[in-house]
């Protein structure tokens, strides 16, 4: 078991980088669809199979099987912007998960190190007590997208002060804002008059995509994709500041602006994230880790990989989430702890010599 | 080469503290392009902190480096890593990377940003570790290496980077001496063909033997510079080692050996 990536994968990783991307992209995508056709048929309204196929076609003005308007309305309005909202939310967190680990030269380091988990439900929490959430609704996404943004920029000046910047200096300073802006949270929860919007807090903080509209796809696409684009463009970067700034400076890499523009792209892609779903849990963390021990860590494939692992991630867990306890629903946060908790631990315990030995 | 061509590497009386502690102090050393310039001294002396700061990785120090007439610092770390190499002395911890994955690392200088390795540069990372004798080692991570294979790993990515200047950093220290000899030929065939080679050796021996110069640091300051018969001295070697020693021609292979009598604050003569 020690060596699963390299026995049971060693002639892909001996493959040049365009093959790898090629192959272990197609593999991904085909479990994106599939798992997105299964999770577009199912819920309270059930729907064939076929009917999902020619609906999704219809959107090409394509006609086939001939389906209901209700069916129509359901994946049209409700199941596919779900959907891929989970799958952006998806990429972002497995692209933010791979890019803090290779920053951190830390298989453990998590998407919200730098704060912007706690930093959105800062902004999050905010936007529902001063009652602007219920004003308008994506007052509560903006919100939680500046909150996770500026408590990044905080965690950063503060490893920065001084003009010497320092990689464990940012994970201290990411532990202490976490801790503080966690305090924040709980004196408003305490502070916060009425029960329903203490439901509604909690309900955010655990994470999910209930009721995920176009809008939300529309507010959080953007910002993923372009984050995800700039990290892609500096995967060989990544890989050298994994092996040291010394290592990173004598092969030619601008280690200052590197990092910056690194961090700055991941708390984008994950403050984006966080403002559509709240906190998903383990994804940034297992999926990149999973995908590092099959194959490799050269981020010019992991991080376009872990961007689409991501993807399945959250597509699956989420459909489990919506229809393991019909009618009513499983947060997917919960859900992506539960599962992806255990099977880390064990993980851990079975690789312990081959990736653990810092 | 017309003679009148810039150094390939020159340091202009570098200084560099940290702290209070002056660990460079007006440092001047040159190579001439096709030389192999060792850097002896001992443990302390500052022989790391020069070789960084030849390749570019000090700030704030005084003084300037000049690679091959150019100020270092007016250059790109691109520019820089494309012209220069260097073979650290502590190898990084390499999370997983294959030995080959690593030393085609040497190509990134020479890559765009949105190219990336083709058949060519595979070739020239394949012909590097030929070079040290690793190639059976490409597939396996380097945590399985031993100290010395993992040097070599070091010393084949810096010849996949191609450079003109080769900086290394007691690249022999935990190779077998078969290996040693191997490393030390190769970079000498190197420097024979045009390479300028600057590397720390412990080995006073093996510095004497390869190497056109040396320079003597000791704390900081050069104590000593010139051919290995100008540099080995006894004197200069137990004032900057503090080692009593003879220096004689080795009858074999012709270079200087020296002879280690024993430290000189010790008690016995
Ligand atoms: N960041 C630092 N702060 C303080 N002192 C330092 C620092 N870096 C290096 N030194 C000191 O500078 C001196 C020179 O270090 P350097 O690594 O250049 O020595 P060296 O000649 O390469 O020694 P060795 O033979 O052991 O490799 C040493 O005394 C070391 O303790
Ligand atoms: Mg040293």
């Amino acid at each position: 078991m020690r060596a699963v990536g390299l026995n049971t994968l060693r002639g892909y990783r001996r493959m040049a980088v365009a093959s790898r991307l090629a192959i272990g992209g197609s593999v991904l995508l085909l479990l994106i669809a599939a798992s997105a056709a299964v999770s577009l048929s199912m819920g309270p309204v059930g729907i064939p199979a076929s009917h999902v196929g020619s609906i999704v076609l219809s959107f090409l003005g394509l006609e086939t099987v001939p389906f209901g308007r209700t069916e129509q309305l359901v994946i049209e309005q409700i199941r596919l912007p779900r959907i891929l909202v989970g799958a952006v939310v998806g990429v972002a967190l497995g692209v933010a998960g791979a890019t803090m680990q290779g920053l951190f030269r830390n298989p453990m380091a998590d998407p919200g190190i730098i704060g912007v988990s706690a930093g959105g439900a800062v902004g999050a929490v905010a936007a529902i007590a001063t009652g602007a959430a219920s004003l308008f609704f994506l007052a509560l996404p903006l919100f939680a997208f500046v909150g996770a943004i500026a408590a990044t920029f905080l965690v950063y000046g503060i490893a920065a002060a001084g003009g010497r910047f320092s990689m464990a200096t940012l994970l201290l300073a990411g532990v202490a804002v976490n801790a503080f802006l966690g305090a924040v949270v709980s004196a408003i929860i305490i502070l916060l008059p009425g029960a329903d919007a203490l439901r509604e807090v909690l309900f955010w903080l655990a994470g999910g995509l209930d009721s995920r509209a176009w809008e939300h796809v529309r507010i959080a696409a953007p910002p993923i994709l372009a984050g995800t684009f700039v990290i892609l463009l500096m995967a060989r970067d990544l890989n050298l500041l994994m092996l040291g700034d010394d290592e990173a400076r004598s092969m030619g890499v601008h280690v200052g602006t590197a990092r910056v523009v690194l961090l700055s792209a991941a708390a984008l892609v994950t403050g984006a994230a966080v403002a559509v779903s709240g906190t998903i849990a383990f994804v940034g963390l297992v999926t990149p880790h999973i995908l590092r021990l099959l194959i490799g860590p050269d981020h010019r494939v992991l991080v376009p990989m872990s961007a689409l692992g991501g993807a399945v991630f959250v597509t699956v867990a989420d459909t489990v989430a919506r229809t393991i306890i019909q009618p009513a629903e499983f947060r997917v946060g919960v859900l992506t702890a539960f599962v992806g908790a255990p099977f880390f631990i064990l993980l851990l315990i079975r690789n312990k010599r081959q990736v653990y030995s810092l | 080469m017309n003679g009148h061509e810039p150094p390939a590497i020159v340091a202009e009386d570098l200084s560099y503290s940290v702290e209070a502690q002056t660990l460079l102090d007006v440092v001047h050393l040159h190579a001439e392009q096709g030389q192999f310039v060792g850097i002896i001294g001992p443990n302390g002396a500052g022989k790391s902190t020069l070789l960084r700061a030849l390749s570019g990785m000090l700030r704030h120090q005084h003084g300037a480096v000049r690679l091959e007439g150019t100020d270092l610092r007016s250059l790109s770390s691109r520019e820089v890593a494309a012209a220069l190499a260097l073979v650290p002395q502590i190898a990084p911890y390499t999370h997983g990377f294959t030995s080959f994955e690593l030393v085609l690392m040497g190509r990134y200088p020479h890559l765009g940003r949105f190219q990336i390795e083709g058949r060519e540069d595979d070739r020239i990372a394949r012909d590097a570790m030929r070079r040290t004798d690793t190639e059976r080692f490409a597939d396996r991570t380097l945590d399985t290496l031993s100290g010395g294979e993992r040097q070599r790993i070091f010393v084949s990515r810096a010849l996949a980077q191609q450079p003109r200047i080769l900086l290394l950093d007691e690249p022999t220290s935990n190779l077998d001496v078969y290996h040693q000899l191997k490393v030390l030929d190769l970079v000498r065939q190197l420097v024979d063909e045009g390479l300028t080679a600057v590397a720390a050796i412990h080995d006073l021996h093996m510095a004497a033997r390869y190497c056109d110069r040396l320079v003597l640091l000791s704390e900081g300051r050069v104590l000593a510079e010139g051919t290995p018969d100008e540099v080995l001295t006894p004197e200069a070697i137990e004032s900057a080692f503090g080692v009593r020693c003879a220096v004689y021609q080795e009858p074999v292979t012709g270079s200087l050996a020296i002879s280690l009598i024993g430290p000189a604050d010790g008690e016995d003569a």
